[in-house]
């Protein structure tokens, strides 16, 4: 899978999270996805964002611009070196947390985009990598 | 910090949220939100939100709070101007905030709380009969 | 090695072009490129010298090498034409043998020309060959893909077509659904809705589900998606037009929709007005007053 653009961005801080939705958002553009679907998946960012930043204690994203069989999409990887996540099928759950969040994070994300994967081991992070296609 | 302004109209409160919000200053609204509605003895709350172009599940917490809470004090909260892909990725999210009260404008919300306000005028009055 | 070929070509086009070009022109016409009046004769003259001067300057400079820079303007000319052609309903042979009619007066003016050995007419007819096919093929791949373009387009056509909004009254909005919801579509289908919500401000939205042909689990989540999209925007939604045996196949299937659902569209409507604090009323003559539509016939 081609990638014809990359952008790397810290999450550190809570308007860090402000910042990856407006990167997301910038991408989800230059691809040319419909309103609907840069809403979406500028909220899925969003949410993955808070995640890293509140459950794994800060982490980065890498923003890219894929290519696959003539499809553009955009795609974005969080990574985080927090706890972990030891049963990632609960954690998919609506309505699971351990924060503070309402519990649709990871399961909500998930439902808004096209491609969703996450790789968690215990007490050393977590990488959850999502993909929406024009 | 920056804060989000509420303005007073009659016996409304109404925000216009105008920047994409971090959650520090969504939290803040939320409790500036509250105490304005006792000091103000405010009976609703008019929440903009038109120029959003996302609502994640924090936002609609805190959505969700403002109109719980506000429901204990006896004002109605109203959520205007909500966009259409906000409501469709919204329930896709799996967050229809069942127990807001919604309206396509400012001036229909304000027409809600009005309406609301006189009928429980109506019932005051009734009750009083 | 290469070079040397393209260069010979190169040269033989410009001392033959005028053999060349008439004859492809003829070929063409043969294969009834102009039969159905799709492009007049001129723009075929045109276009045919255009793709020869473009394909003698690229052979002067890279040779065979259809990869190389200098091939871009006649493949972009190749691709121009075969979306045009895409778009005017040619079948894919017809756009091919725009290439491919090109090999035989390009063979015949290299068996005129005196000056090549038998051994180099050989091997230059071997590359010009290759060349044209792979010219040929790329242009049957542009032709495809536009095809596929315009498959698409069509697609998003029908399904915005199969989901129209209309305004039943002031501020009460119709959706007649007709065919299965699936999630693609539900999605086309809630744009829509919202999007006519929004710009007719309407405070009523009815889902009409007459032209549904089953209601699972499935489409019943679909529906209710959408009656909670148009909600958080601040429209009520109604369903009508359940047949009987859907609500029972509905029950059986313990599929639950919790909203005020009404049996026809006229029902639905009449709540609608109802909520929005209307009534119908029969016009009925009231005393002292003549109905409008009388007055015609009260000079008689």
């Amino acid at each position: 899978m081609p990638t014809t653009k990359t952008e790397r961005l810290g999450i550190r801080i809570s308007d860090d999270v402000v910042r990856v939705r407006q990167l997301t958002r910038t991408f989800a553009l230059e691809v040319g996805l419909g309103l609907v679907d840069q809403t979406k998946v500028v909220t899925a960012a969003s949410e993955l964002a808070r995640n890293t930043l509140d459950y794994g204690g800060g982490g980065d994203v890498t923003a890219e611009i894929v290519e696959q069989g003539g499809r553009r999409g955009v795609r974005l990887t969080f990574e985080d070196k927090g706890p972990g996540i030891a049963d990632i099928e609960q954690a998919l759950k609506d309505g699971f947390t351990s924060g503070k969040g309402m519990g649709l994070g990871l399961g909500g994300a998930k439902r808004l985009c096209n491609e969703f994967s996450i790789v968690s081991e215990p007490g050393l992070g977590t990488k959850v990598t999502i993909a929406r296609w024009k | 910090m920056d804060r989000i302004p509420i303005l007073k109209f009659g016996n409304a409160l109404l925000v216009t949220i105008q920047v994409d919000m971090h959650d520090r200053l969504a939290t803040a609204l939320e409790e500036d939100l509250t105490s304005r509605i006792v000091s103000n003895n405010a009976r609703g709350v008019l929440i903009d939100i038109s120029a959003l172009e996302v609502v994640d599940s924090f936002i609609g917490r805190m959505l969700d709070n403002i109109a719980a809470v506000s429901r204990i004090l006896d004002a109605d909260t109203v959520v205007v101007g909500m966009r259409p892909a906000v409501a469709i990725t919204l329930v896709e999210l799996g967050l229809s905030l069942t127990g807001v009260k919604t309206a396509l404008n400012v001036e229909r919300g304000m027409a809600m709380i009005h309406d609301r306000l006189a009928g429980s005028e109506a019932d005051d009055a009734d009750d009083e009969d | 090695m290469a070079g040397q070929v393209g260069s010979d070509v190169a040269s033989l086009v410009t001392r033959n072009e005028q053999n060349i070009l008439p004859e492809w022109v003829e070929l063409q016409k043969n294969a009834g490129t102009l039969h159905t009046g799709r492009i007049s004769e001129g723009e075929l003259q045109s276009q045919s010298r255009n793709f020869l001067h473009l394909l003698r300057d690229a052979l002067t400079q890279s040779g065979t090498d259809t990869l190389a820079a200098p091939y871009e303007p006649a493949k972009a000319m190749l691709t121009e034409l075969s979306r045009s052609r895409a778009l005017q309903g040619f079948s894919p042979s017809e756009t091919a043998t725009f290439v491919f009619s090109l090999k035989q007066p390009l063979f015949n003016a290299l068996n005129r020309d005196k000056t090549l050995s038998g051994e180099q007419i050989a091997s230059t007819v071997w590359s010009l060959t290759v060349l044209l096919d792979e010219l040929g093929l790329f242009t049957l791949e542009i032709f495809q893909k536009s095809r596929e373009e315009i498959i698409v387009r069509q697609q998003r056509e029908i399904a915005e077509l199969s989901t129209p909004v209309v305004k039943l009254w002031e501020g009460i909005l119709a959706l007649p659904l007709i065919g299965t919801l699936d999630s693609q579509r539900t999605q086309v289908v809630m744009e829509n809705l919202l999007q006519t919500i929004v710009d007719s401000e309407a405070e009523i939205a009815i889902i009409d589900i007459t032209g549904v042909p089953t209601v699972d689990t499935l489409t019943a989540q679909h529906l209710l998606k959408t009656v909670a999209a148009a909600r958080l925007m601040g429209a009520d939604c109604l369903i009508s037009g359940i047949r009987p045996q859907i609500a029972q196949t509905m029950v059986h299937l313990g599929v639950e929709l919790n909203v005020i659902s009404k049996a026809s569209l006229a029902d639905a409507f009449a709540v609608a007005l109802r909520q929005t604090g209307r009534a119908v009323v029969k016009a009925r003559r009231i005393e002292g007053f003549a109905l409008p539509e009388k007055s015609g016939r009260q000079g008689a």
